[in-house]
């Protein structure tokens, strides 16, 4: 059961984030949830929307060691992961890590690389350490990969397929702020010298502390039936060409879990699925029928198509 | 369908009470030698699945069951019939307990259970034995149960067991009334099967009724439907035995006919004598019959036969006149046979008889009045303890011990008549009875049991004389427990009165159930069809009925069972459904707001509803939240120790004190 302390820190780190990106507050909130469930997060928007200032707040808020990789089409793994370097003086080659080797790694443009370079990321992604030469190497924890991209209609651009997008635990969009929130950004100070100033509101280990908290959160039955019923609807319905995997319903409840404690809840609500569904699932989905759809209205077409058990 | 599972702790557990379930109805009717090894293999059985107790190995298994099957063979001098059959099944059941390992062998157990329930019916048919046969289905199938599901836990299983046997029972209600009766049973049973039952015999030695009479059975009841005649007329007519060889008095052979071989006369008496099963052909009634019954047969003697013996429990209606003469033209042969004497015998009585004779003159009346009058007169007692007799017991009864029974008195007054040359006979059968005052039910017990005495006059005919109502008045007046002194041992004599009255209750309801549910014989079967507008029934229209009626119940039990599955069955969900209701009907403040008024829709959470209803309603604002708090954690929340049911109470509280 999380106590109260864990939710001050946290009310803090989403108020002095508030303060920098404003009127964004539900996404910051997503992204929290997002690390706190262990997860990756992928940021689909237009260039200038406030992408990397998102990650970049994260990192300092969160004292978390930051590096950013720009992916370009001319990208090679070992650009990422690093590569092995002949020493004359000791006549060994020498691991030198790559970006890859930092607590939060903001992959800017991932689908402007291509899919080999990609899927280098995506796999230490899922399995939390990198191999390259024979040698396995533990990437350093907490890992936390914030990945942007463009809309996959603008040119230049390799969209990540269906079992890539499955790795990120959600996929947010930050879109423009509105009139008032963009008039405060005009009138106000520059963001990196904002960010700059702020002092860390956790410690690594207290974010690992909230990783696990979050696993304790309850989850009733009421919930696993409310979760199964979702995804069985996605599976059985013709709205949707394919349904939510197994994965996908883990996801959904390790990320309601995280937004409940966020919320200073010890057990899930339907109100905490519901909060992620938009986040989680649409990416997870592909939809039938020739009109586009945002990822809210899927989510909320869903949440509208099955009733609370 | 049977997984090759092996046996838990439980499962063993639950055999093994289902087993002496079985097990206990039959002790009764078994050598007492077989219950107690059975029970101590199931104790054994039992001690093992806790303690390392070694458990016998296929070898003593095996000699375990030879050593019992020839114990039994000897003990019954043969394998075959129904006693010995049940003796080795019930071993058998024993014994695979003790091998039982695999769910097979489970399955082997339950069978037998199942088999030997069936087994204990031939021997009793009582409401108790209905009460532990139920009680050995539900235990045995709970075993069962658990061996198909053995993550199930006991009282799960045990419920469930119970809850399939309510569902059957309607099904069994339902064969019992409608299933086509055949008359009589549905197959022949061994001869040993009617061993043991307790009732007059068609000879009598000085002793054999007043052993019967320490008996406290059950020999037949009586309701009268008419005004019930004084408790001192009540002889129920039984045996008459006119043979006699100087010790034993024998029925001997007499004609029978389905004609009534006197008129009747005097005050009428009717009644249903529901008799109990005592493998001989008596039928018993009040003296004398008015009517023979259908299947029956009455003797020269005027004895009431049933064609073949009683072995089930029987019900015949009656109706007796108090004022028959009969025998005034009885034939010269029966005649001689009533004063037949054995040569030799007894000389002291034959004597004295003479002499009266001599004195009397051959005046039939005078020579009883003397006889009775010699009892009263010469320090006679009644008791249930008489000395042994030895070859002239005639003589030693009446001039030594003068120490007797109801047969001593009966026997030895016939033999002074014949002496005295009287046509005389002993007559047996029941005396009194007693009214049950719950249903107002005559019962008449075999410590009933009474000997009597009849002697023919050419104008009177058969007179009755009971001696012994010369001796003790208050034997046919009120009762034998009455007129025995103190001390004498009685099965009859009930120390307390609360012990009667429950004694009293116990028969009306055994009664009931007798004339109930045994006695749902072919007739009651059609008066009971009668009654519910079938008429002219036979067996198909009957078996029609029984199908409709059972597809009607089954299809109420489908409709029963879909119904269950579509409804809100958890009260925590009903609650948070009445409050929705409760609702609905409130359209929003604002106009234009949602014409659906306030119903929780269908994907709304909690958090979110209270939010919606509080903006809507912001007077009930603070104990909407109250409520989705109090809903929120009792069905999202963990499952803890607080009570719930107090919530939920305080849940609907609040609903139910709602007023939007």
């Amino acid at each position: 059961m999380p106590s109260s302390d864990n939710n001050a820190p946290l009310a803090g780190l989403i108020r002095q984030a508030g303060g920098v990106i404003l009127g964004k507050e539900r996404q910051i909130r997503l992204a929290l949830a997002c690390l706190v469930a262990r997860g990756h997060l992928l940021i689909e928007d237009l260039p200038g929307v406030g992408k990397t200032t998102l990650a970049q707040l994260l990192a300092r808020l969160l004292g978390l060691r930051f590096q950013r990789i720009q992916f370009t089409s001319d990208m090679l793994p070992a650009d990422i992961i690093g590569v092995s370097v002949f020493d004359r003086a000791s006549s060994r080659f020498v691991f030198h890590p790559g970006p890859i080797f930092s607590q939060l790694i903001l992959a800017d443009e991932v689908n402007r690389a291509t899919p080999k370079t990609q899927s280098a990321l995506l796999e230490a992604m899922e399995e939390g350490q990198v191999t390259t030469e024979g040698m396995t190497r533990p990437l350093p924890s907490p890992f936390f990969v914030i990945a942007t991209q463009n809309p996959s209609h603008q040119i230049g651009t390799f969209p990540l397929p269906e079992s890539q997008l499955d790795r990120f635990l959600m996929k947010i969009e930050l879109g423009y702020p509105d009139r008032e929130a963009e008039r405060e950004l005009l009138g106000g100070a520059d963001r990196r010298t904002m960010i700059a100033g702020l002092t860390p509101a956790l410690t690594p280990d207290e974010l690992e502390a909230l990783q696990q908290a979050a696993v304790r959160v309850h989850v009733a039955d009421a919930i696993i039936d409310y979760v199964q019923a979702l995804v069985a609807h996605t599976r059985s319905s013709s709205d949707y060409q394919f349904g939510l995997s197994p994965r996908a319903a883990l996801a959904l409840l390790a990320a309601a879990r995280a937004w409940a404690l966020l919320g200073g809840r010890g057990h899930v609500l339907p109100e905490d699925i519901q909060a992620v569904l938009p986040a989680v699932a649409p990416h997870r989905l592909r939809c039938s029928g020739q009109i586009r759809r945002s990822a809210g209205q899927i989510a909320a077409a869903l949440i509208e198509a099955v009733p609370l058990p | 369908m049977a997984k090759p599972a092996t046996l838990g702790r439980q499962q063993h557990l639950w055999l093994l009470a289902a087993a002496s379930a079985v097990l206990a109805p039959l002790t009764v009717d078994l050598p007492k030698g077989l219950a107690l090894g059975t029970s101590l293999i199931l104790l054994w059985r039992a001690a093992s699945l806790w303690r390392p107790v070694p458990v016998p190995g296929h070898g003593l298994l095996t000699l375990l069951a030879l050593g019992g099957a020839v114990a039994i063979a000897a003990h019954y001098r043969t394998l075959f019939g129904r006693d010995p059959g049940v003796a080795l099944l019930l071993l058998l059941l024993a014994l695979k307990l003790m091998e039982a390992k695999s769910g097979r062998d489970g399955h082997a157990a339950v069978l037998i259970s199942y088999f030997l329930m069936l087994c204990q019916f031939p021997y009793a048919q009582s409401i108790a034995s209905a009460v532990m046969t139920l009680m050995a289905v539900v235990l045995t199938t709970t075993a069962l149960v658990l061996i198909n599901h053995p993550r199930r836990s006991a009282p799960g299983a045990l419920r469930l067991s119970a809850q399939m046997l309510a569902q059957a029972s309607l099904f069994m209600l339902l064969l019992f009334m409608l299933f086509p009766r055949i008359p009589g049973p549905l197959w022949g049973l061994p001869a040993d099967a009617y061993a043991g039952l307790t009732g007059l015999s068609e000879t009598m030695t000085p002793g054999s009724i007043s052993q019967l009479s320490r008996s406290d059975a059950i020999a037949f009841r009586v309701e009268f439907s008419t005004k019930q005649p004084a408790q001192d007329t009540l002889y129920w007519r039984g045996p008459v035995l006119t043979g006699f060889d100087g010790r034993t008095w024998t029925a001997g052979r007499v004609p029978a006919g389905s004609t009534l071989p006197y008129a009747t006369a005097g005050t009428v008496s009717d009644y249903t004598v529901t008799l109990e099963p005592h493998d001989k052909l008596w039928l018993f009634a009040l003296e004398f019959p008015g009517a023979i019954p259908s299947d029956g047969l009455m003797t020269a003697d005027y004895q009431l036969l049933a064609k073949a013996p009683v072995r089930t429990r029987l019900r015949y209606a009656m109706r007796s006149y108090s004022g028959v003469i009969a025998g005034r033209d009885e034939s010269p042969e029966r005649l001689r046979q009533a004063r037949q004497l054995p040569a030799g015998t007894n000389p002291r009585g034959r004597l004295l008889a003479q002499a009266w004779r001599a004195e009397l003159g051959g005046d039939g009346p005078a020579i009883v009045r003397r006889m009775l009058d010699y009892y009263r007169n010469g320090h006679f007692s009644y008791t249930l303890d008489p000395p042994l007799l030895g070859a002239n017991s005639m003589d030693e009864f009446l001039f030594d011990s003068r120490r007797g029974f109801c047969e001593h008195f009966a026997a030895s007054f016939v033999f002074m008549m014949r002496a005295a040359g009287l046509p005389a006979r002993v007559v047996t059968g029941y005396q009194g009875g007693e009214i049950n005052p719950v249903d107002k039910t005559l019962t008449v017990r075999q410590s009933d049991a009474h000997a009597w005495a009849e002697v023919w006059s050419k104008d009177l005919g058969w007179r009755r004389v009971d001696p012994t109502a010369a001796i003790a008045p208050t034997r046919v007046e009120r009762s034998l427990a009455a007129a025995l002194p103190e001390g004498e041992p009685l099965l009859a004599r009930p120390a307390f009165l609360w012990l009667r009255e429950i004694r009293f209750r116990w028969d009306a309801l055994a009664n009931a159930w007798n004339r109930g549910v045994l006695g749902y014989n072919p007739q009651r079967q059609r008066d009971f069809l009668a009654g519910l507008g079938i008429a002219d029934q036979d067996w198909q229209r009957q078996v029609s009925a029984l199908a409709v009626l059972g597809g009607l119940l089954l299809s109420a039990f489908a409709a029963w069972a879909l119904l269950e599955r579509g409804r809100n069955r958890d009260p925590l969900q009903d609650a948070w459904s009445r409050l929705s209701r409760k609702l609905a009907g409130r359209s929003t403040v604002r106009p234009g707001g949602q014409g659906s008024g306030l119903a929780r829709r269908p994907w709304e959470g909690p958090h979110d509803y209270a939010q919606r209803i509080s903006a809507a309603l912001p007077n009930i604002a603070g104990e909407i939240s109250i409520i989705a708090e109090l809903y929120e954690t009792m069905r999202y929340g963990p499952k803890t120790t607080i009570a719930r049911t107090r919530m939920l109470q305080e849940l609907n509280a609040r609903i139910g004190r709602l007023s939007p």
